[in-house]
């Protein structure tokens, strides 16, 4: 039903034809806690949720509600207190590569070029045949051709996030998890930046789980808003999203939704 | 003269006269008239290199002007040339004030305070002695630094990154570390076998201490979230030890490369003044010894270009691995 209005084909049907697609996120009633001297410091609290292969799911919520640390345990780098993350059906026991996380600063190693930065995974992986032309690749995918032998402290904000997503990207993850990608850029780059997610997750069909703290990127992007609760976060509302791409922010379904949300969030509208 | 100095901002086109500036002749007439002074004063003693060194200083003060002449020729060398000339004419002066107030007019005490051709006269008569000074302050030096500073980077690297390895070298390096490696030679001079391997202990033991820190400190350092690119990233522990932690302590390390080098100076002179029987700081307390106090300036200028050389070495390693940084500080 919501495929019938996307432009590209259904990502269900491709995960289960070709080894690359969407992976299916399951989270099962995780709870996490920081212990912050001695005290534990609830950040999750029992969340479940469900993402299709393929599918594009912002998860909204104020700043320091946990919704980073959700990606962090989705992506393997923490173990969850409780509860169960798995990913295609298979238990998440640590980082992996088919599970890949942008981070909202791009965190490129400033002593490699940008080259050196994209093939760190390949590099990582012991991946050796065309490692460069590959990395060439994904610069192109991401528009960056031409700034393979530039160092980092040479890019843009922008480009630098640019980069990131190339160095994510050369790797094929089934599930891209992004954390904020966007939320140090300037408003018109911001802008360019969502267009370019957009197109690159229906280019490569892979499953995107989007942190925000900005509703109209999450409503402009994702299939799915979820809204969470301040700490320690819990699902508020899981609204679906049933417009076709590309959208546009004054869509008034898109409006509608938006005042719905900064609602469900306690500001006025 | 005016002529000349005109010519300096006429167009390049109206040219006909190679450019003198000013300050290249200015520089060439320092030194000839440091040549004159030198050759043409009475002086007080007997310096067989008199005038030795005041035809060295014509030759520089004819030379000069020939070769900034020749500037747009030469190249880099030109440039520099250029670029060095007021230091090369106040060098000028500086052998001026230093000849006179020694040789030509004894205002300080005399065999402390030879005149510049005395020291000519070392390094012309006893320049084997000094080569093989060097050379065997060279070899203890890299020795004991090439240790200290290898041993110090996996010393730095292990604790920084091994919780275990920290909790056992922490309380050690604080307790040891800032004991001056000099305080350990009497100790390294009967325990070891010979004066030589307790001097490469003690150059490595400057070096080591300042190295392990900054090494720690730059392992400690590097940004968190690197480690975690890495590892989602499929990273094994080794790739980052080596490809996330070493390169993102570089920097911090350099420094402590840096600061192990100003320590092993340190350490070199005072090993050799008291134990090694050859090098540099054994020069210099020989000569001290004899009261050959030109042999003792000559020594100094010796080691101090020694030490600098091997500093602008190290610095020019530094921004060839390092060519990644901004704002390195200039050597």
């Amino acid at each position: 039903m919501v495929a019938a209005t996307r432009e590209r084909p259904d990502p269900g049907v491709a995960a289960g034809t070709t080894p690359v697609g969407g992976a299916r996120l399951t989270v099962e009633a995780v709870s996490h806690a920081f212990g912050i001297r001695g005290t534990p410091l609830p950040v999750l609290d029992r969340l479940s949720l469900d993402v299709e292969p393929g599918g594009f799911v912002a998860l909204l919520g104020a700043s320091g509600c946990g919704k980073s640390t959700l990606l962090r345990l989705v992506a393997g780098l923490e173990p969850p207190d409780t509860g169960r993350i798995a990913v295609d059906g298979a238990a998440v026991t640590g980082p992996d590569p088919s599970r890949l996380l942008v981070f909202q600063d791009p965190t490129l190693y400033p002593w490699r070029t940008v080259r050196g930065n994209v093939v760190l995974g390949l590099e990582a992986r012991g991946i050796g045949r065309e490692r460069a032309a590959r990395a060439d690749a994904a610069l192109r995918l991401v528009g960056l051709d031409g700034f393979a032998e530039v160092y980092p402290h040479q890019l843009s904000g922008g480009m630098a996030q640019r980069a990131a997503l190339a160095r994510a990207l050369v790797n094929e993850p089934r599930l891209l998890l992004l954390d904020e990608p966007l939320g140090k850029l300037d408003a018109l780059t911001r802008l360019a930046m969502q267009a370019e997610i957009l197109r690159l997750w229906q280019r490569s069909r892979f499953t995107a789980v989007l942190v925000t703290h900005d509703v109209e990127e999450a409503l402009v992007l994702a299939e799915r808003v979820i809204v969470l609760s301040e700490r320690p976060a819990a699902i508020r509302a899981d609204i679906p999203v049933d417009r076709p791409y590309p959208r546009h922010r004054d869509d008034p379904e898109l409006v509608r939704l938006r005042r719905e949300i900064l609602g469900i969030l306690g500001q006025p509208t | 003269m005016a002529s000349l100095t005109g010519v300096v901002r006429a167009p390049a086109t109206a040219q006909h006269l190679p450019r003198l500036p000013l300050r290249v002749l200015a520089a060439g007439a320092a030194w000839s008239a440091l040549a004159a002074a030198t050759y043409l004063l009475p002086e007080e003693g007997d310096f067989p290199y008199t005038a030795a060194f005041a035809g060295t200083a014509l030759v520089l003060g004819l030379a000069l002007p020939f070769a900034s002449a020749l500037c747009s020729q030469l190249g880099r060398f030109g440039a520099s040339l250029a670029h060095w000339t007021p230091w090369l004419a106040a060098l000028a002066a500086g052998f001026l004030a230093w000849e006179l107030i020694t040789a030509k007019f004894s205002l300080l005490p005399m065999p402390f305070f030879p005149p510049p051709q005395a020291i000519l006269e070392v390094f012309l008569e006893d320049g084997p002695k000094l080569g093989g000074s060097i050379l065997a302050s060279l070899k203890l030096l890299l020795g004991g630094y090439l240790i200290g500073a290898a041993l110090g980077f996996a010393a730095g690297v292990a604790i920084g990154w091994s919780k275990a390895v920290g909790y056992w070298a922490h309380p050690v390096l604080r307790f040891v570390g800032p004991l001056p490696a000099t305080a350990w030679l009497p100790l390294a001079f009967f325990v070891f076998p010979s004066s030589w391997s307790a001097s490469t202990f003690l150059v490595a033991l400057a070096t080591g201490f300042p190295v392990t820190v900054l090494t720690w400190s730059g392992v400690a350092g590097v940004n968190k979230a690197y480690f975690d690119v890495a590892r989602t990233l499929g990273a094994s522990q080794s790739f980052l030890v080596l490809r996330v932690a070493i390169p993102g302590a570089l920097p911090h390390v350099f420094v402590g490369l840096f600061m192990g080098l100003g320590g092993s100076f340190a350490v070199l002179v005072v090993a050799e003044m008291l134990g090694v029987k050859s090098g540099l700081g054994w020069y210099l307390q020989w000569a001290q010894g004899w009261a050959a106090y030109a042999n003792m300036y000559a020594a100094l200028i010796v080691m101090a270009l020694m030490c600098s050389g091997l500093i602008t070495l190290l610095f020019a390693f530094r921004d060839r691995v390092l060519s990644w940084q901004k704002g390195l500080v200039q050597w």
